[in-house]
Parts: C-alpha cells; sequence; structure tokens
C-alpha cells in the first residue's frame, strides 16, 4: 500500500506538524496494531497449550533444527534488507536490486520451510481438526505465513521498480517502510520459534 | 509541533454525479457512504447469539444456518473499515495540524477522536482474531470453542472482552468530546479545566484496558482477578466524575441558551450520571454476583449507550446539521423530540433497576405472573413504544429540514472554534488558506476571528488528495472475499481478484 511509483518526480510532501513522514508514522500505528493482533494468537497458543489429551503432541512433531535453520534463514533477510536501504539510500541501483532479490529470495526460502514442515507434520497425523495444538499452531503459524507471503509480493514489487528505474534516492522511503514491515514479520517470528518451538 | 506552510494545489471544482461519488475525497461525502453501507447488516439474517456472542452458543451445532457466519464476517469487514479510518485520523490529526493548533489548542473532539482511534487499533485486532477462531470452528471443524474438543468457553468471554471494554469507551469517548463542543458555545463560557478534560480523556482511554474482567465477574476468576478488575474498575469512575464537574463548572456562571442541541447534551450528563453510578454499583464483585444477567444490567447500559452516547450523539447532530447542510433543524420539533426522549427514555429504562434486583433475568422474555414484574414491565413497553415514535419525530424533522430548512449563515450558534468560520455547507476545501491559530477558541477572539475569516479568500492553488476509484474497488474485492465465506468459492474468488487489482493499483497511483 505505501508502494508508489511515479515517472515525474513527486512535488514535496506536506509539511507536517512533527516533521516525520505521515506515511512512516501510519505505518508505525500499524505495526502497533498487528502487535496486537498477534499478541491474541500467541496468548491463545499459551493458554491452551498442554491441555490436550490425544495428540500429536509438539515435542513428537516439532523438528527443532530444521526449524532452527528456516529462522535463521529469516533473520539474515532482516540483514540484507538493511543492505537495500542502503543501498536505495545512496543510489546504488544494483546494489538495491540485489539487495531486494535477496531479501525475497530468503524469505521465499522460509515459506518452502514451512510448506514443507506443514506437510511433514501432516503425514505425522497433525491437522488442523487434529487437536487444540493443531488448531492453535497452524492458524497461529499459518497467518505469520502469509505475512512474510505479503512482504515477499511487496518486495518483488519493489525490485520491479529497482528494474524500470523507477526506485531513485527520492523514493528510499518505499524501501524503508516494507523494510518496517519486513523487520516487524522477522520479531514476530522470534516471539512465535522461541515460545512454540524452544520452551515446550 | 505545529505545521508552518500550506501545500500548493489546484483549487477544486466542487462535482456531482454518481462518479464524483465513486471517487470522492470528501469526508462528509465518506461518512453518508459509510452509513448507507452499515444498513446492509440487515440483509444477512439475526445471529441469535446476544450481542457478545458466548461460546459455545456460537457454535454450527447451537447456532446453525448463516445469521452468525453472516455477523462475523460483516464484524470483520467492519474492522478493516473502522482501521482503516482509524489510521487516518491519527495520522491527520498529530501530523496534518494547521499552523499554531498546538495539541492542547486542538478542539475537545478532535481530541477524544484521536484517544478513539487508538483504542480502535489496539482493540479491533483483538476481536478479529477471535472472529477468525469462530469463523475457523464453524466453517474448517477446528476447536477453539468446542469444549468437548478440550477448550475454554472463556477463551471467547476474555478475548472478547478484551476488545469489548475499549469498545464502549470507543462508543462514549466521541459523545463526551461532543458534549465538551456544545456546552461552551451555548453557555457562552470556554470549557471549564480544557486540559483537564482531555488529560481525563487520555486516562480514560489508558484505563479502559485494565477492566475487561468486571464482564465476568459471574465465572469466578479467583478473589485476586476479582479484587484487581473491582479496583480499577472504580478508577476509573475518577476521570469520568472529573469531566462531569467540568462540565457543570462550564455551566456555572454561563448565559445559557436552551437550544435542542444544548438540552440532549444537558440530558447527556443527567442520564450518563445514573448509568456511572450503576456501573460503580456493579464495579463490586458481591453486589455484581447479584445483579449479573439481570434487567438491572439492562438498565445500566441503557442508561450509559442510549442515554450517554446516543443523547450526545443526538447533540451533535443538532449541533452540527447547521454546518453540514446549511441549513436548521427545526427547532420546535427538536424539542419535542428532545422532551419525548427523555421522558420515554427514563419511563423504559428506570423500572429495568427495580425488576433486575427483584431478580428479572435478561433475554428471557417470558415471566410468571405475581413475581412483581407485570407493571414495571408495562411501564417499560409504553415507555418503549414512545420511544420509537419520538425517533419518528426526530426522522420527519430531519427529512423536512434538509428540504426546507431554515438557511443557516456560517455560525448559527456563535460558535467559538475554526469550523464555524467557513461556509454552511463547507466547501471540499474547507480553508481556502490554512489560517494560523492562536488559541483555543479562535473565533472568540478578535485578531482570532479575523484571521479565520480572512482565509476564506482563495490565494491560490489548495492541496487536495487525487480522486480515485480504486479505494472502492478494493472495498468491494474485500466485501466480496469475505462474503465468499458465507456464500461459496464463485463470489471469493472474483472478490480475491478485485481486492488485489484494487490495492495494486491504488498503491501505485501517482502521489500528489
Amino acid at each position: 500500500m505505501a508502494v508508489a511509483a511515479l515517472s515525474h518526480p513527486a512535488p514535496e510532501a506536506h509539511p507536517t506538524s512533527t516533521g516525520l513522514n505521515s506515511r512512516k508514522m501510519l505505518f508505525w500505528a500499524f505495526l502497533g496494531s498487528e502487535c496486537m493482533f498477534f499478541g491474541s494468537l500467541i496468548s491463545t497458543y499459551l493458554i491452551y497449550r498442554g491441555r490436550d489429551s490425544a495428540g500429536p503432541h509438539p515435542h513428537e512433531v516439532l523438528n527443532i533444527p530444521f526449524t532452527s535453520f528456516s529462522a535463521f534463514v529469516l533473520l539474515m533477510s532482516s540483514l540484507t534488507m538493511v543492505l537495500a536501504l542502503a543501498a536505495v539510500q545512496h543510489g546504488n541501483l544494483r546494489g538495491t536490486k540485489i539487495w531486494l532479490a535477496a531479501t525475497a529470495l530468503l524469505g521465499m526460502t522460509f515459506i518452502a520451510g514451512q510448506c514443507y514442515e506443514f506437510t511433514h507434520f501432516f503425514y505425522d497425523g497433525l491437522k488442523l481438526q487434529s487437536n487444540l495444538f493443531g488448531c492453535t499452531f497452524f492458524v497461529l503459524t499459518g497467518f505469520h505465513g502469509t505475512h512474510v507471503t505479503v512482504g515477499v509480493i511487496w518486495l518483488w514489487s519493489l525490485f520491479m521498480m529497482a528494474v524500470r528505474g523507477k526506485l531513485p534516492v527520492e523514493r528510499a522511503l518505499d524501501v524503508e517502510i516494507a523494510g518496517l514491515y519486513w523487520h516487524f514479520v522477522d520479531v514476530v517470528w522470534i516471539a512465535i520459534f522461541t515460545l512454540v518451538y524452544l520452551i515446550q | 509541533m505545529a505545521t508552518t506552510v500550506a501545500g500548493v494545489h489546484a483549487v477544486p471544482k466542487s462535482e456531482s454525479g454518481l462518479w464524483s461519488w465513486i471517487t470522492t475525497v470528501d469526508h462528509k461525502r465518506i461518512g453518508v457512504l459509510y452509513g448507507v453501507t452499515a444498513l446492509s447488516f440487515f440483509l444477512g439474517g439475526a445471529p441469535n447469539v446476544g450481542w457478545f456472542a458466548y461460546s459455545n452458543l456460537t457454535s454450527s451445532q447451537y447456532s446453525p444456518g448463516h445469521g452468525v457466519d453472516f455477523w462475523a464476517v460483516g464484524l470483520q469487514i467492519l474492522g478493516i473499515a473502522s482501521l482503516a479510518a482509524a489510521f487516518n485520523f491519527i495520522v491527520t490529526i498529530i501530523n496534518l495540524r494547521a499552523p499554531g493548533m498546538k495539541l492542547m489548542r486542538m478542539p475537545p473532539f478532535v481530541w477524544m477522536t484521536l484517544v478513539t482511534s487508538f483504542l480502535i487499533i489496539l482493540a479491533f485486532p483483538v476481536i478479529t482474531v477471535a472472529l477468525v477462531f469462530l469463523l475457523f470452528d464453524r466453517f474448517v471443524g477446528t476447536h477453539f470453542f468446542v469444549p468437548s474438543g478440550g477448550a475454554d468457553p472463556l477463551l471467547w468471554q476474555h478475548l472478547f472482552w478484551l476488545f469489548g471494554h475499549p469498545e464502549v469507551y470507543i462508543l462514549i469517548l466521541p459523545a463526551m468530546g461532543i458534549v465538551s463542543e456544545v456546552l461552551p458555545t451555548f453557555s457562552r463560557k470556554p470549557l471549564f479545566g480544557y486540559p483537564v478534560v482531555v488529560y481525563s480523556g487520555i486516562f480514560i482511554g489508558f484505563m479502559g484496558w485494565g477492566v475487561w474482567s468486571h464482564h465476568m465477574f459471574s465465572v469466578g476468576l479467583g478473589p485476586l482477578a476479582d479484587s484487581f478488575f473491582a479496583l480499577t474498575t472504580m478508577l476509573i469512575a475518577i476521570p469520568t466524575g472529573v469531566k462531569i464537574f467540568n462540565w457543570l463548572a462550564t455551566l456555572w456562571g454561563g448565559k445559557i441558551e436552551l437550544k435542542t442541541a444544548m438540552l440532549f447534551a444537558l440530558g447527556f450528563i443527567a442520564l450518563f450520571t445514573m448509568g456511572g453510578l450503576s456501573g460503580f454499583m456493579h464495579a463490586s464483585p458481591p453486589a455484581d454476583l447479584q445483579q449479573t444477567d439481570t434487567y438491572f444490567v439492562v438498565a445500566h447500559i441503557h442508561y450509559v449507550l442510549f442515554g450517554g452516547a446516543i443523547m450526545g450523539v443526538f447533540a451533535g447532530i443538532y449541533y452540527w446539521f447547521p454546518k453540514m447542510t446549511g441549513k436548521f433543524l427545526n427547532e420546535t420539533l427538536g424539542k419535542i423530540h428532545f422532551w419525548a426522549t427523555m421522558i420515554s427514555m427514563n419511563l423504559t429504562f428506570f423500572p429495568m433497576h427495580f425488576v433486575g434486583l427483584l431478580g428479572m433475568p435478561r433475554r428471557v422474555y417470558t415471566y410468571s405472573p405475581n413475581m412483581g414484574f407485570d407493571t414495571m414491565n408495562l411501564l417499560s413497553t409504553i415507555g418503549a413504544l414512545l420511544l420509537g415514535a419520538s425517533v419518528l419525530v426526530f426522522v420527519v424533522n430531519f427529512v423536512n429540514s434538509i428540504r426546507n430548512g431554515k438557511p443557516a449563515g456560517s455560525d448559527p450558534w456563535g460558535g467559538g472554534s475554526l469550523e464555524w468560520a467557513i461556509p454552511s455547507p463547507p466547501p471540499s476545501y474547507n480553508f481556502a488558506t490554512i489560517p494560523t491559530v492562536r488559541s483555543l477558541d479562535p473565533l472568540w477572539h478578535k485578531e482570532g476571528r479575523e484571521a479565520a475569516l480572512a482565509a476564506n479568500q482563495v490565494r491560490g492553488p489548495i492541496h487536495m488528495p487525487p480522486s480515485s476509484y480504486w479505494p472502492a474497488v478494493s472495498a468491494l474485492g474485500v466485501t466480496l472475499l469475505l462474503s465468499g465465506m458465507v456464500f461459496g468459492w464463485f463470489v471469493g474468488i472474483p472478490g480475491l481478484i478485485l481486492m488485489l487489482l484494487g490495492l495494486y493499483s491504488w498503491a501505485f497511483e501517482p502521489v500528489t
């Protein structure tokens, strides 16, 4: 939503009362709202943890080494995101393209890992309807995966803008806002990984 | 911390026709569109689960049919709309103020809108998650709220009230803001203790997050939780009381004009105070255990939400109708409307205190004779019929006044805030030149009045957001997508495509 392409340079934005950019301010408010969204999902998972009599139980299906690898991939994508922002802010078009694509590809790797993980769980007998662990786990991680997917689409859109030369230094804010979103999704994954996988 | 220079763009022309409505950026028109679409809620059939829809009454087993589905999906769409509006309000209020419009010079209604918007963006995600769980339960067969699957039925209650209690402040804070604008105008005095009114509003916004379990005393949360929520509930009465005394002090020694808007504002104070007192009574868990699920609670909620929010909204309608339409609402019919509402409202809801304390349960429409409920219920019935009639008076007045109301000038009430400086109805750009603000009530100061009036002269281009039909396309897409959950994929898939097309095209539109 915050992406905007323009063939001619943007006229100077509205002067703002705080001096902060309005789109950025809105995006921080949006992230606050998202905290409550994921907070409710994670709380529900924690409240229902350990209430199942019938399996599969978390320790029977969760594969910590594998998910640690996907978590590492997602965390590295935050690094490439920072590099993409630095590149666009310095007018480095080649770097912008490389690091945006790298971030998107790392995000796609994470999604692929999640697809593999979900399929694996399915054949281990853990379905959405199996038990409370199934409901809360799939809905929580599914919503997180959806967020990553939206982020990947967003990153490829920015990449296409860069390819067409529509991502000059003046539009660095577009990348910065996408970065805010991307880092937020990463931070949420750290919380999910810790609370769901590591502390069983 | 205020804006210093105005943006520049061409002066917009006034437009008419269907297309201008679809692409509108005019907030008055957006409000009308919002109201019209809200009526589509009635298409889906009634969700027979009470307004807080406790699980597992909402499960497919106890609520077959599409009533609950339509309600849940409708609330999700409403949530998206409210979130979008709230983000917009927050950024506009914090970041796009006129030069000199410091935070502590903002009209109280704007302040309360800001607090309400923060409540919306933090409370709506919680109900969104609860409804997602419910929809998964109903469509996919999960058991978030199915006790036989090990679920805790209290989960819904916690999620619902964690949203639901901030929601009651989402309803009442704007009404408090309206009253804080109407009272000074018709008392010819500035609002007494303006900063304190603002701070108590903010304090209510914070405290509104710490009281939700007082709706759940009867489930037995244990002495610690009960004491905590009883204390926070009693605490939140303090800023509310502070506001009431500020309003009374605003009236004190004022030159009071009893116009209809003022009558409704005074009615708000009286009725909301009564609702607050009964609310304070069930802040105490032992008293609440007696009152839960009786008509006493029904009386309380109607005193705060009808006597409070609705009276406040009526005050606002009578106050700003001349600004919105350029015509007065008829004062005689307005006074009939007020007194009929005031009398019938009390006739309907006051007896409910008594039948409630006598033990009459809510939501059960029958009772055996000789319980002592008969006379009181007869009074409530008569009151309810009168209440309906009084709303009809308002509808007649509204329709008549839009057609042949007495013309109202730009400043029919002699108000102090900036909206009274521009013509009625306002042009889509409001001020031709953005005025510099030097006080809370600029029109009551000589230099402020001159500056505000001067700002009506067009001196150059005006910054307006560009017209676009993509927001309407995206909204239609979201609605079809979520309706697809009820009606099937043949509605949902086109909705998804339309939504993506709308959002994507909207994002790539040139910004100006």
